[in-house]
């Protein structure tokens, strides 16, 4: 690990190198290197392109062989990648079946789903990633917030300790810890829920149209443990769909990097900055790609950061038997723990833990629908022509990964550059997270995305799902994406209405 | 409703639909045996009901065996109509009511404080409904003065709004009838004392009275859910019109259960994972050390539904027009493999059954290292994956995928993927 060390070091001696790619560690040390002919045709094949008039080669298909058929029914993101052979379906199963496993309390007879908790905010993946569609707010006053958890996050001063540069250094709420859990085992106080109040705007558009926005307002309520820190910055964030993930976590670190312009050097007004953060897993500094600011670094990770942070689960990587309780929860750091010998003293071990990852990793990508439709190629050109693209990626080739037939070497159109954009004032949680700051985002991916209500049953989008409608949503770009914004709104609506149309054949 | 099988399905391609005779016989046969079972099942839940009424009435070591017994019974009607599950959405949606896997036990009664690495004592381990009259859930306040079928499926259930029936259902009845298996990987169910339910100063463990509310609450809202169910199957129930509904959506029905169940829950979930785990709980009917019963009768149960025949509880048969009959139309040498694979199942299965019975139960055969457990497991394993191999064939050869596919003929085509 001593060469991966390094490059934590060449951060902070020589900035202007932060992002060069072989300074930063790639996840997948394995995977086959390119030739410079592969080089050529990965560069010409990912290439925007100029032409609208017909659909590109492969266009359909945005996982590649990973690809699965648009279903009909709201199962559309629960089936495995195209391209896996039966023998590793099976794997997918146990996968799935880590995924719905309801934790239970500890102790318990069994050894290997006890440890929930003690204060949680669900017993199970599924409950959250239903249908592994997007979350949602909650719909009433009374309605389960799911779907949708509060991280918490207190902004402290500027550390160096990782030998990141220009981290934020947040720490957690004191009492609360990093995340609102608004559920606890018999006994155990939940920490308590969170309000929304929605406040209506309205945004004239061309030709006579209006929008309404609606602006949240989030308050905490029924503390249970006393007061939170009086800087505490509340960061809401719904369940992010699940489809494809295996593809993003197997884009090769350089090529992300090679979009970032920290420093807008090609004036475009459109920075793209890389996030960095702790890979547990590899013991460095690492290009954080998952989660709404991009918090991690793989994909092993997140399903771990969500089994410690949601369920109240141990792994290998967060050890904590008692998840995200503070020193001062006393009564929930001494509750039983559900570890085992049998699974490396954890709650869960490192095999529920791979089995849960590979789920994630190779859950399908439905195909595109009406690629070749008039009204969606005009939407395409209005999507490039405006400037989408600019964070919105099309395109990227997937590293050739021996051990991951899945995952290696396709054609990905996912329309995210995994790079985090300040998205102006109205976005912003001001809650900071490793090196994003209160207004940064991390693109997110735009596939899937016009399956949204078949498979979820709602049109609610966002890091806070504060958005009704695609509209909506691209409404609410502020920040980098002013100027994009404005001309959506200024835009004849047949345009307008095409670009929607195009978002809704992704 | 459970897709674990639907999936498979995606791979296959459509074809013309063959002219085939019968389907509303085979489907009218299909929903007979359904109903058959569900009423099995509840005659045995009705038995069972009877024997915890006379244990909570006469406590004594007789009547918690005769109760343990009785609940023992009641299994195979029940897993035999596990097959059914998977492609009856109705049948899906309240099956964790009934069956859910793995239970809250420490949520329902007391548990061995050495479990989960606990080394003293521990206010919390003790924080369950026999043992307390109210106390705070998921952040509620559960008033569980009374212990009722209403507490088990109302607040309890509520508490988490979520479909995790942690504290109802078969499971939780065993739990309180055995107690916990502390024997780990060595020979042994769970051993919970009759004086658990003894009156008086005989009462082991606190709370007799409370403890055998929460067992009659909970036998009587089986009784009930079953009851629900085999209404469903009967003339005119829901479960029997949505599968007579639409015939080819019907046959799928069949497949999708035999193939659901065959592998990504029964190979899959409830086996390998146990494997793959080495939780000597992990397993179905723990408590009781019924697990290798639950196996076999769940492949029983595939196996029955594509002969179309069900032998009752009473030794009665029903039987009738068959999904065999009808892939024997279109190819006989497939319906041959199929009855050959199913047959083969069922020889594994047997196999695990009877080594249990021997006394090498299955919590033994989990244990990490244990060449001779993981061998039968995992030939049980091989032949439920074979079968579903069988049962995709026969899904591309009746041409019943009716599950609509949108733009999607580029998948089959390798020009449409960059290489």
């Amino acid at each position: 690990m001593t060469h991966r060390f390094a490059a934590a070091l060449a951060l902070l001696a020589a900035p202007a190198l932060v992002f060069a790619a072989d300074r930063l560690a790639d996840p997948h040390p394995t995977a086959v290197p390119r030739t410079a002919a592969e080089a050529a045709r990965i560069a010409a094949v990912t290439a925007p392109t100029t032409e609208f008039g017909k659909p590109e080669a492969f266009e359909t298909n945005s996982a590649g062989a990973a690809t699965i058929p648009a279903r009909a029914a709201a199962r559309g993101f629960l089936q495995p990648a195209g391209n896996i052979d039966f023998d590793r379906r099976l794997e997918f199963e146990l996968g799935n079946a880590m995924f719905e496993k309801l934790w239970v309390s500890s102790p318990s007879s069994t050894l290997a789903s006890d440890g929930l908790g003690p204060l949680f905010n669900a017993r199970s993946c599924r409950r959250c990633h239903v249908a592994n569609g997007r979350g949602h707010p909650p719909l009433s006053g009374d309605d389960s917030r799911v779907s949708m958890v509060m991280r918490l996050a207190v902004p402290a001063p500027q550390t160096t300790a990782l030998g990141i540069l220009d981290d934020q250094a947040a720490r957690p709420d004191p009492t609360y810890g990093a995340q609102l859990q608004d559920l606890g085992i018999a006994g155990m106080p939940a920490e308590g829920s969170f309000d929304i109040a929605y406040e209506e705007i309205r945004v004239p558009l061309s030709e006579g149209e209006e929008a309404w926005l609606r602006n949240p307002t989030y308050s905490l309520r029924e503390l249970n443990y006393g007061d939170a820190h009086p800087d505490l910055r509340l960061s809401p964030r719904i369940a992010q769909q699940m489809i494809g993930l295996g593809l993003l976590d197997a884009i090769p670190t350089a090529d992300i990097l090679a979009n970032a312009d920290p420093d807008d050097s090609n004036g475009d007004g459109i920075s793209g900055r890389a996030q960095i953060v702790q890979s547990h897993e590899y013991g460095a500094p690492m290009l954080g790609r998952f989660g709404h600011k991009a918090g991690q670094p793989t994909l092993r990770q997140q399903v771990a950061a969500a089994f410690h942070g949601d369920i109240g689960i141990s792994s290998t990587l967060f050890s904590e038997g008692y998840g995200d309780c503070m020193p001062g929860q006393t009564r929930c750091r001494i509750a039983p723990d559900g570890s085992t010998e049998h699974h490396d003293n954890r709650e869960i071990g490192d095999i529920g833990l791979d089995l849960t990852t590979f789920y994630a990793a190779t859950i399908g990508v439905p195909a595109r629908r009406d690629v070749g439709d008039a009204e969606v190629l005009r939407g395409k050109a209005v999507f490039y022509e405006t400037g989408c693209i600019s964070c919105h990626t099309p395109k990227f080739v997937t590293h050739r990964l021996p051990d991951q037939p899945e995952q290696s070497f396709q054609l990905i159109w996912p329309y995210t550059d995994l790079l985090l954009h300040d998205m102006g004032p109205g976005l912003a949680d001001n809650s900071p997270e490793g090196r994003a700051n209160g207004q940064e985002w991390r693109t997110p991916p735009l596939w899937g995305i016009g399956l949204t209500a078949q498979v979820s049953g709602h049109s609610f989008f966002l890091h806070d799902g504060r958005a009704r409608s695609l509209l909506e949503a691209v409404l609410w770009h502020g920040g980098e994406a002013e100027a994009q914004k404005t001309r959506v709104i200024e835009m004849p609506k047949a345009d307008r209405d095409a670009l929607i149309r195009f978002l809704e054949s992704l | 409703m459970k897709t674990k099988f639907a999936l498979a399905l995606g791979t296959s391609i459509l074809v013309a639909l063959p002219a085939l005779a019968d389907k509303a016989a085979v489907l009218d046969n299909y929903a007979d045996i359904a109903q058959a079972k569900y009423e099995d099942s509840l005659a045995g839940a009705k038995r069972l009901q009877a024997a915890v009424d006379s244990l909570i009435a006469n406590p004594s070591a007789e009547a918690l065996q005769a109760a343990k017994d009785a609940w023992l019974a009641s299994r195979p009607a029940y897993q035999q109509s596990e097959v059914y599950r998977f492609g009856n959405a109705i049948v899906d949606d309240w099956e964790g009511k009934v069956n859910a896997w793995p239970l809250d036990e420490g949520l329902i009664d007391y548990v061995d404080a050495s479990y989960g690495g606990a080394t003293d004592e521990n206010e919390y381990a003790v924080l369950n409904v026999v043992a307390n009259a109210s106390f705070t859930l998921a952040g509620a306040d559960i008033d569980a003065s009374s212990i009722t079928p209403d507490l088990l499926e109302g607040a309890l259930h509520e508490a988490d709004g979520v479909e995790a029936n942690v504290a109802t259902g078969y499971h939780a009845i065993e739990f309180l009838l055995w107690g916990q298996d502390l024997n780990g990987f060595e020979y042994g169910a769970g051993n919970r004392p009759w004086t658990d339910y003894a009156m008086g100063d005989a009462c082991t463990n606190g709370n007799c009275d409370r403890r055998g509310e929460y067992l009659k609450a909970a036998t009587d809202l089986l009784v009930s859910d079953l009851e629900w169910m085999a209404a469903q199957w009967a003339e005119g129930g829901d479960a029997r019109s949505a599968v007579m509904a639409d015939e080819d959506a019907g046959i799928t029905s069949i497949l999708t259960g035999m193939g659901s169940l065959s592998y990504g829950e029964q190979a899959g979930e409830r086996m390998k994972l146990g494997v793959l785990l080495n939780d000597p709980e992990e397993e179905h009917d723990c408590f009781a050390d019924n697990t290798h019963n639950s196996h076999f009768y769940d492949a029983l149960g595939i196996r029955n539904v594509y002969l179309g025949s069900y032998t009752r509880a009473d030794g009665s048969v029903v039987s009738g027009p068959s999904l065999a009959s009808l892939v024997a139309e279109v190819d006989p040498a497939l319906d041959a493999e199929m009855q050959s694979k199913l047959n083969a199942t069922m020889f594994e299965m047997l196999e695990l059954k009877l080594a249990a019975e021997k006394g090498f139960s299955y919590d033994m055969m989990l244990e990490r290292g244990n060449a001779a457990g993981e061998a039968l497991i995992m030939g049980a394993v091989d032949a439920l994956v074979d079968q579903t191999r069988t049962i995709e064939r026969i899904v591309a050869s009746l041409g019943v995928d009716t599950i609509e596919f949108e733009g999607s003929d580029s998948l089959d085509n390798p020009d449409a993927v960059f290489q």
